[in-house]
């Protein structure tokens, strides 16, 4: 083969491979093609969920649990209201159970403890790649929707909470919030956990209370949870993506 | 892939110098066309995979081994610190072993300004950090890669495929030791023997389809918290799912390997001819006619 020939090819190739980068940042832009690369979300999903259906996440030893439960996202939440709460340890802190439900409740942190607990060491995998061990002591959410009694039109648990994220806005940011579809808010390791590594949730990981959703990545684990809401769509609150991150871009199914 | 559907002189001026007259050229079919359009998706898939792989590792540039991250002991990671001039410096860390890597890993040029980032934005899809629409890209391709996957491995084995054109015979296995002094020498098959894949090219292909891409795979689902609640039995035989993902990234290099050595051989086994193979399916085949004189 020619020089000239293996130049071009050269030429050719580093072309093709700069001008499709530079096409997928273009195309990254637009509102359709993520939109059709989102598609694949519910495929991840369907399949997924068909391969795994009720199977446990994996529980792990004592001896496994990283010396330190690394805490990301709000770490240190400064609403005046979570403020005075956390002033008094959590002692007046009520968790309302509502929405779509036949008898709406509210608990304290007493009355959360005084429910058959159950606790686990699991795995806590964060969306940009790293993984901690640690051990949740909770009530099952389950046992709290089957008190509170989901009406048949209610599809999507909801997570509020207290944190709000920073946005440079003037309002104090953004609520955070998460949602998660009945096969998830009746699996057996689905908590509300109040204590991680045998001692009071700490502030950083989010006390009081926080979901635990083992076969989910770290962002659908809400921390400070004030309210557990039943709803039939996800439309209305928010951005209507499900989440605070899903609002962002990331996947409501958080499964991979 | 040799099936002799056309035997011609070589109409298509400019591929290769004129033919001495001594040699007789003749085209051939060598691809045919369901193999042709695989490998094309393929090779889209695995440059979009790279490209968003590297976007999302740069969400945490760092890799280790085991269930859970050591962060404190990392096998790689990448960073920034200032030196004693108090200047930004990237730094890569491999082990025990810290490399000054400025201006590639580390830190590196981002739209003209110098960002703390594990991999350069020049070989990051999408450019930016941008974790959420870098896994859009990763898992929607992911899934196009694993289709298209399938479906070669269905035309392979069902056709004739993996037999014929894959799998080495006796002669080829008794010729390896010869094979590797050829590409060594970067002596290349002429004649007849150029229609076929030689050996070490047919292992390759092997160990490249049916052993990288399951395996990359597989790793990639061992790193899915749902996936792992029937998957424990495989995140636990490669240790953890810190090592699933440091095998994945490892496997993600290797990809890149294959690809180095497969354009330097097509490049200096004839690139025209090569490309056009693998475009149109048709390949030209110099023969030194010797006993026709």
């Amino acid at each position: 083969m020619s020089s000239d020939r293996r130049r071009f090819l050269r030429n050719a190739l580093t072309i093709a491979g700069v001008g499709l980068l530079a096409g997928c940042d273009r195309l990254s832009q637009t509102e359709w093609v993520p939109d059709v690369l989102g598609k694949a979300e519910t495929l991840s999903h369907a399949v997924q969920r068909a391969l795994t259906r009720n199977a446990l996440a994996r529980e792990y030893n004592e001896a496994d649990i990283s010396p330190v439960f690394r805490a990301n996202g709000s770490t240190n939440p400064q609403t005046p209201e979570y403020l005075s709460l956390a002033k008094n340890d959590f002692r007046d802190y009520r968790l309302t159970v509502g929405g779509l439900v036949a008898h709406p409740l509210s608990f304290s942190l007493e009355q959360l403890r005084a429910l058959p607990p159950r606790t686990q060491i699991t795995r806590h995998d964060c969306v940009e790649g790293w993984s901690v061990i640690g051990k949740w002591k909770g009530v099952q959410l389950s046992r709290v929707l089957e008190l509170a009694k989901p009406r048949g039109n209610a599809r999507y648990v909801v997570f509020r909470c207290f944190d709000r994220m920073d946005d440079g806005g003037l309002d104090g940011g953004t609520p955070y919030y998460e949602s998660i579809g009945f096969d998830d808010a009746y699996h057996p390791q689905t908590l509300l956990a109040y204590e991680l590594n045998g001692k009071p949730l700490p502030i950083e990981n989010g006390a009081p209370l926080r979901a635990r959703i083992e076969r989910q990545l770290g962002y659908k684990q809400a921390k400070y949870i004030s309210a557990v809401e039943l709803v039939a769509s996800l439309d209305d609150i928010g951005d209507g993506n499900g989440g605070y991150w899903e609002d962002q871009g990331y996947e409501w199914y958080a499964g991979i | 892939m040799a099936d002799e559907t056309a035997t011609m002189d070589d109409a298509q001026g400019g591929i290769r110098p004129p033919p001495r007259a001594s040699d007789r050229v003749r085209v051939i079919y060598r691809h045919r066309l369901p193999v042709r359009i695989m490998h094309w998706i393929n090779a889209i898939c695995l440059l979009v995979l790279l490209g968003s792989g590297l976007q999302i590792f740069n969400a945490h540039p760092a890799l280790y081994w085991g269930q859970k991250s050591t962060f404190d002991k990392p096998l790689l990671a990448m960073g920034a610190r200032r030196d004693a001039h108090e200047q930004w410096r990237g730094v890569t860390t491999v082990g025990s072993h810290t490399f000054d890597t400025t201006g590639v890993f580390g830190i590196s040029d981002t739209g003209g300004r110098q960002m703390m980032r594990g991999f350069p934005s020049w070989m990051t899809i999408p450019g930016p950090q941008w974790l959420s629409m870098g896994r859009r890209w990763h898992f929607f391709f992911a899934w196009l890669f694993v289709i298209n996957g399938f479906c070669f491995a269905a035309y392979a084995l069902t056709g004739k495929h993996f037999r014929k054109d894959l799998l080495p015979t006796k002669t080829d296995w008794h010729g390896i030791g010869r094979s590797i002094v050829d590409h060594a020498l970067l002596r290349h098959p002429k004649g007849e023997a150029a229609a076929r894949y030689n050996v070490l090219q047919k292992l390759t292909y092997l160990i490249v389809i049916f052993g990288f891409g399951p395996l990359i795979v597989l790793m990639g689902l061992a790193m899915s918290p749902r996936m792992d609640s029937v998957l424990g039995w495989l995140v636990d035989l490669v240790g953890g799912r810190q090592s699933a993902r440091t095998i994945h990234f490892i496997l993600a290099w290797a990809f890149v390997a294959f690809f180095i050595i497969h354009i330097f051989e097509v490049l200096v086994s004839g690139a025209g001819n090569e490309l056009r193979s693998i475009v149109t399916g048709r390949f030209a085949i110099h023969e030194e006619n010797n006993d026709e004189q």
